[in-house]
C-alpha cells in the first residue's frame, strides 16, 4: 500500500532550474514532470513507450518519460518542451514546425520536437530515410508525417 | 462578396493561431487540468464479452483509504425520456447510451465499465478499483456480424427487433435495422451485362488511433451547476447528452471544451463525462478527473466499424456499367447504430447506373459500440467496390482511369439515395490524374505495381452558428461553440477577416463554452469551416449593416444609402462624405443602437459533394507477403482551398490512416472476444518510417452553396487507400485481396493460395 512506502529524494536539473523534492519510488519521470511540477506541455499517448508524446531529453538524449522512474533522473539534466525556447525566442525545430503546418491537433508535437532536437543534435545532416528512421519512435495520427518531414528537412537543408 | 481574383485571405496558407501555444507546451488538453482538491477516478471493467452481472460488492473498495466516491449502474438515475437519440453522425439511443456508459444487467463487451472509483490519487483509485468483486456469469461471446445474424448466435439484447419496412419480426434478433434502397430492374441489368463480376470481402475493427487518450474533469457546484471540462469534438453535443442522461436542465450544464488531440469521429458521445459528474456529486462536489490510459482507449472507447460485404457489378463490353449491387453488413459494436447509411452513399456515389439495389445491415456483437471514424463506413465499402470496378475494368479491356472516366457521375445524376447530385468536380479531379507523372510514369521492376481507386463523401450539414463583437478600438472578436478539431479557428479569422475587409491581425476567435455562445452543432462529417463559412458571413453581413446604421446616424444620411467597402463607410451620392472603420466603431459604444454584434447561423443547407482518388505505387515482397509502398498521390475535389496547408494536411493525414486501414491495424479478438492487442505496440499505426511521401493535388471545383464553394474536406481522403493499395497488389502479383488489413501474413497466404500469383 502506498501510504507505507516512503518518498524519496529526488535532486535534478530541469529546464535550467535546479528541483529538490520528494516523490514515490515508482513514480515515473512523466508523472513527476505532469502531476509534481505541473510541466504538462509533455504529454501522455500510451504510457507503455510506444508513442514518443512523452519525450524529453536528458543529459543530451532523448528519453520515454512514461518508461524513466523519476529517480532515474537524480543528478541528471532533463530538458522538456517547456524549456527549449530561450525566452521568446523559439528553438529553430519549433519555429520549423510551427512555420511549415507540422502540427494539427498538436498531441503529438512537444514529443515530436523535442526527438527532432536530439535527432538533429547528433545528426545535423540526415538523409530522408535516416530522418524518417530516427523519428519513427514518434506517432502522429493527423499528419502523415508529410509536413513533419519537410519542416525538418527545412532546417537540415539551410 | 469579393471575387477569387481579389481575395485577401481565403485562399492563403496561413498559420495556425494556436500553432505557438501548441510548439511551446502550453495548450491546455483535457488531462492538463488541474485543480485544489482534486479527485482522480479510474473504472473497473469487465474481463468477459458477454457476461451477466450477477452482484457487484463495493464495500472493500469504499474501505480503502483515499477512496472517496464509488459508482455502479446503480447510480445513474433512469433517465425521463427514452426515445430521445443523439449522433451527429452515428445516431445512438438515449437508453443504449446509459447501458453503455455503465454496464446494467449484462457486461456487453471486453472492457464495458461495470464500476468506477474517484480517490484522492491514481494510484489510490486504481488499487480500489480492484478490490471490487463482481460476480460474472459467463455467456457465449458474440464475435463477428455473420455469426451474429445466424438462428443459434446468442442474444445481445432480448428486447432487440429488427427494424424494417417489411412485416414487424416477432423474433428478437442480433440484426437491428434491416435497410433496402435502389431503382430500375436489376434482373433486366445482369441480362443487359456482357461481363458480371461478383466477390466478398472482410474488413475488421480498426480504431481512430487519436493520440490523445479520452480526458475530462467535472465539478459540481454548491447550486447543482455542473461544470465539465472535456475533450469532445462537440459541447453542445455533450451538454444535450449529460442532460438527458442525468436529468439536468442545460443551463445547468456548463460544457468548456479543452483542446483535442484528434478525434476523428471518435470523440462524440460522452464516456467519462457522466462518470465523472455523478463521482464528484456523490464525493460533495469534489473536482474530478478522470484519464484513460492507452488499454483503455482501445477496449472502452467507440472504434470504427468493421463489415462483411458482397457487391456485384454488371458492365457492357464498350464499358457502361449497367448494373450494381452491394449487401454491406456492418459491426454496430454492442448497441445499435453502425454507419451504414454513410456507406448506402458512398457505396456506388461515383457511378453512374440506372439499375441499382442495395441492401444493409445493422448488427450488434459483443464489441465495443463503434462510432464514426472519418467518412464512417466508407472505407469498408469503398475497398470492396473499387476493386470489384478494377476486375469490370481488366475483363472489359479497359484501362482502369478510362474506365472510370467512362462511367462517372456529373452534376444532375443521381446518388444512390436517388436524390440529384449538385457541382461536383469528379471529370475535373480525373483528368487530373490523367495528365499526373504519378499516373503517366512507367514503373519498372518486379512485383510492383499501381493500383488507383476514387472515394465520394456526402458533407454532413447541421447547425452551425457565430457571433461577430466590434470593439471600441475597431478589432474584432469572434465568438463559437465550434469545437476547434482541424483548425477551425484559423478559418474563421481568415473568413471574417475577408467577409469585414478588415485585416486579418484585427480579429480574434475564441471557442467558448456553453453558456456563452450559441448552439453549435459538433466538429464532424466535414461541416465545420463549410457551414461556419455560411455563419460567418451572415454574421458579418449583419455587423456592418449595423456599422452601416451607426455611420448613417454620424452622416445625416439614412443606413441605405451608406456604401461600405476596406474600411471606409461613404455616402452613395457623395462619396467625399465618409467615415473610417475606426471612428465608427468607437462611436458605436456611446451612441444609436449600441454596440455592434453581429450574430450568424445556419441550420439546413445543401450538402456539398466531395470525390478524392488516390493513385498507390507498390512493391511486394513474395517470400514475406509484405507490401512496400513506394509512390502515393492523392488528388481531392475541395471546392476551395480557404487555407491550403491546412487541406493538404488533412488529405495527408487521412489518407495515412486509410493506409494504416490497409495494410497494419486490426483489432485481434480471441475466440473469447478479449482483445489480445490493446497496445499502441500491437495494435500497430503507420510510422514515419512505413511511408513516402504523401502528394496532394488539390482541385478546387467550387461547390453550390455557400459563399467560397469550399467543400469539407476531412472524409474522403480515408475512403479510397484500401481499393488502390489493393488494386496495385493485383497489378504486382496478380493476386486479388479479400480482406483487410492486407498484412504480410494475409498477403502471403493470398499467393499461396493462388498459385504465388501471376
Ligand atoms: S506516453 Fe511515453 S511513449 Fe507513449
Ligand atoms: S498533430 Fe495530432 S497526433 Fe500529431
Amino acid at each position: 500500500m502506498e501510504q507505507t512506502i516512503r518518498k524519496a529524494p529526488l535532486q535534478c536539473r530541469v529546464n535550467g532550474q535546479q528541483v529538490e523534492m520528494l516523490v514515490k519510488p515508482w513514480q515515473t519521470l512523466l508523472e513527476v514532470l505532469r502531476d509534481e511540477l505541473r510541466l504538462t506541455g509533455t504529454k501522455e499517448g500510451c504510457s507503455n513507450g510506444n508513442c514518443g508524446a512523452c519525450t524529453v531529453i536528458i543529459d543530451g538524449q532523448a528519453v520515454d518519460s512514461c518508461l524513466t522512474l523519476g529517480l532515474e533522473a537524480d543528478g541528471h539534466e532533463v530538458t522538456t518542451i517547456e524549456g527549449l525556447a530561450n525566452g521568446a525566442e523559439l528553438h529553430p525545430v519549433q519555429q520549423a514546425f510551427m512555420e511549415n503546418g507540422a502540427l494539427q491537433c498538436g498531441f503529438c508535437t512537444p514529443g515530436f520536437i523535442m526527438s527532432t532536437k536530439a535527432f538533429l543534435d547528433k545528426h545535423p545532416k540526415p538523409t530522408e530515410t535516416e530522418l524518417r528512421t530516427g523519428i519513427a519512435g514518434n506517432l502522429c495520427r493527423c499528419t502523415g508525417y508529410d509536413k513533419i518531414i519537410k519542416a525538418i528537412m527545412s532546417i537540415t537543408e539551410k | 462578396m469579393a471575387t477569387v481574383q481579389d481575395r485577401k485571405y481565403v485562399g492563403q496558407s496561413v498559420e495556425k493561431v494556436d500553432a505557438l501555444e501548441r510548439v511551446t507546451g502550453r495548450a491546455q488538453y483535457g488531462a492538463d487540468l488541474y485543480m485544489s482538491g482534486m479527485l482522480h477516478a479510474k473504472a473497473l471493467r469487465s474481463p468477459y464479452a458477454h457476461a451477466r452481472i450477477k452482484n457487484i460488492d463495493t464495500s472493500k473498495a469504499e474501505q480503502v483509504e483515499g477512496v472517496k466516491a464509488v459508482i455502479t449502474h446503480k447510480d445513474l438515475p433512469v433517465p425521463s425520456d427514452t426515445a430521445t437519440s443523439f449522433g451527429g453522425e452515428l445516431m445512438i439511443a438515449l437508453k443504449d447510451l446509459q447501458r453503455l456508459t455503465m454496464a446494467h444487467d449484462k457486461a456487453l463487451f471486453d472492457g464495458h465499465t461495470v464500476a468506477v472509483v474517484a480517490a484522492t490519487s491514481p494510484d489510490v483509485a486504481e488499487q480500489a478499483a480492484s478490490l471490487i468483486q463482481v460476480e460474472y456469469e459467463p455467456l457465449p461471446p458474440v464475435g463477428d456480424v455473420v455469426s451474429a445474424m445466424d438462428d443459434s448466435a446468442a442474444l445481445l439484447h432480448e428486447d432487440l427487433f429488427t427494424k424494417t419496412l417489411g412485416d414487424p419480426p416477432t423474433k428478437a434478433s442480433n440484426v437491428a435495422t434491416y435497410l433496402e434502397d435502389g431503382r430500375g430492374d436489376m434482373e433486366q441489368a445482369w441480362k443487359d451485362s456482357d461481363v458480371v463480376v461478383e466477390d466478398t470481402y472482410d474488413t475488421l475493427m480498426v480504431h481512430q488511433g487519436y493520440l490523445e487518450p479520452q480526458a475530462c474533469v467535472a465539478r459540481v457546484d454548491g447550486d447543482g451547476t455542473v461544470n465539465i471540462w472535456t475533450s469532445n469534438q462537440g459541447t453542445y453535443n455533450v451538454q444535450r447528452q449529460l442532460s438527458a442522461l442525468l436529468d439536468l436542465p442545460q443551463d445547468k450544464m456548463i460544457v468548456t471544451p479543452m483542446e483535442i488531440g484528434g478525434g476523428f469521429g471518435g470523440k462524440i458521445y460522452t464516456i467519462l463525462e457522466p462518470l465523472a459528474i455523478l463521482l464528484s456529486k456523490k464525493s460533495g462536489g469534489a473536482p474530478v478527473k478522470m484519464v484513460m490510459d492507452r488499454n483503455e482507449v482501445f477496449r472502452g472507447t467507440g472504434p470504427g466499424s468493421p463489415a462483411h460485404l458482397t457487391v456485384k457489378v454488371g458492365a457492357k463490353n464498350d464499358g457502361t456499367i449497367t448494373g450494381c449491387y452491394v449487401r454491406m453488413v456492418y459491426d454496430a459494436g454492442a448497441f445499435p447504430g453502425s454507419p451504414i447509411a454513410g456507406a448506402t452513399v458512398v457505396s456506388f456515389g461515383p457511378y453512374k447506373c440506372e439499375n441499382m439495389r442495395l441492401e444493409a445491415y445493422d448488427v450488434v456483437t459483443n464489441k465495443p459500440r463503434v462510432q464514426a471514424y472519418r467518412a464512417p463506413g466508407g472505407t469498408p465499402v469503398g475497398f470492396a467496390v473499387e476493386t470489384v470496378m478494377d476486375m469490370v475494368a481488366e475483363k472489359v479491356g479497359m484501362d482502369p482511369l478510362q474506365f472510370r472516366k467512362h462511367n462517372a457521375v456529373v452534376e444532375g445524376d443521381l446518388m444512390t439515395n436517388n436524390r440529384p447530385l449538385n457541382s461536383i468536380g469528379l471529370t475535373e479531379m480525373l483528368d487530373e490524374i490523367e495528365k499526373h507523372p504519378c499516373w503517366t510514369s512507367t514503373l519498372e521492376g518486379p512485383n510492383r505495381g499501381r493500383g488507383l481507386a476514387i472515394g465520394f463523401w456526402l458533407g454532413a450539414t447541421l447547425t452551425s452558428s457565430s457571433v461577430i463583437m466590434v470593439h471600441a478600438d475597431g478589432t474584432v472578436t469572434v465568438t463559437t461553440g465550434q469545437v476547434d478539431l482541424t483548425g477551425i479557428r484559423t478559418t474563421m479569422k481568415q473568413m471574417t477577416a475577408e467577409e469585414l475587409q478588415i485585416p486579418i491581425e484585427d480579429v480574434n476567435v475564441r471557442v467558448v463554452d456553453t453558456n456563452s455562445a450559441p448552439y453549435t452543432d459538433l466538429s464532424a462529417g466535414s461541416r465545420s469551416t463549410w457551414t461556419q463559412s455560411i455563419a460567418i458571413q451572415r454574421a458579418a453581413e449583419s455587423a456592418i449593416s449595423q456599422m452601416k446604421a451607426h455611420a448613417a446616424e454620424q452622416l445625416k444620411v439614412e443606413p441605405e444609402d451608406v456604401e461600405y467597402a476596406d474600411r471606409r463607410f461613404w455616402v452613395r451620392e457623395d462619396p467625399e462624405q465618409a467615415m473610417g472603420w475606426f471612428d465608427v466603431a468607437r462611436n458605436s459604444v456611446r451612441r444609436g443602437n449600441g454596440p455592434v454584434c453581429g450574430e450568424g447561423s445556419v441550420t439546413r443547407v445543401q450538402s456539398a459533394p466531395t470525390f478524392g482518388a488516390n493513385v498507390a505505387d507498390v512493391e511486394v515482397d513474395p517470400g514475406t507477403g509484405k507490401v512496400k509502398l513506394l509512390r502515393y498521390t492523392c488528388f481531392q475535389d475541395v471546392g476551395c482551398a480557404i487555407n491550403p496547408v491546412q487541406v493538404e494536411g488533412q488529405i495527408q493525414g487521412g489518407a495515412v490512416q486509410g493506409i494504416g486501414w490497409s495494410l497494419y491495424e486490426y483489432y485481434h479478438y480471441d475466440e473469447k472476444g478479449v482483445m489480445r492487442n490493446p497496445s499502441l505496440l500491437d495494435y500497430r499505426m503507420p510510422t514515419a518510417l512505413d511511408l513516402p511521401m504523401i502528394d496532394t493535388v488539390l482541385i478546387e471545383k467550387p461547390a453550390s452553396e455557400g459563399p467560397y464553394g469550399a467543400r469539407g474536406v476531412g472524409e474522403v481522403p480515408i475512403v479510397p487507400p484500401p481499393g488502390a493499395i489493393a488494386n496495385a497488389i493485383y497489378q504486382a502479383t496478380g493476386v486479388r485481396m479479400n480482406k483487410l488489413p492486407m498484412t504480410p501474413e494475409n498477403v502471403f497466404w493470398a499467393l499461396k493460395d493462388n498459385g504465388n500469383g501471376k
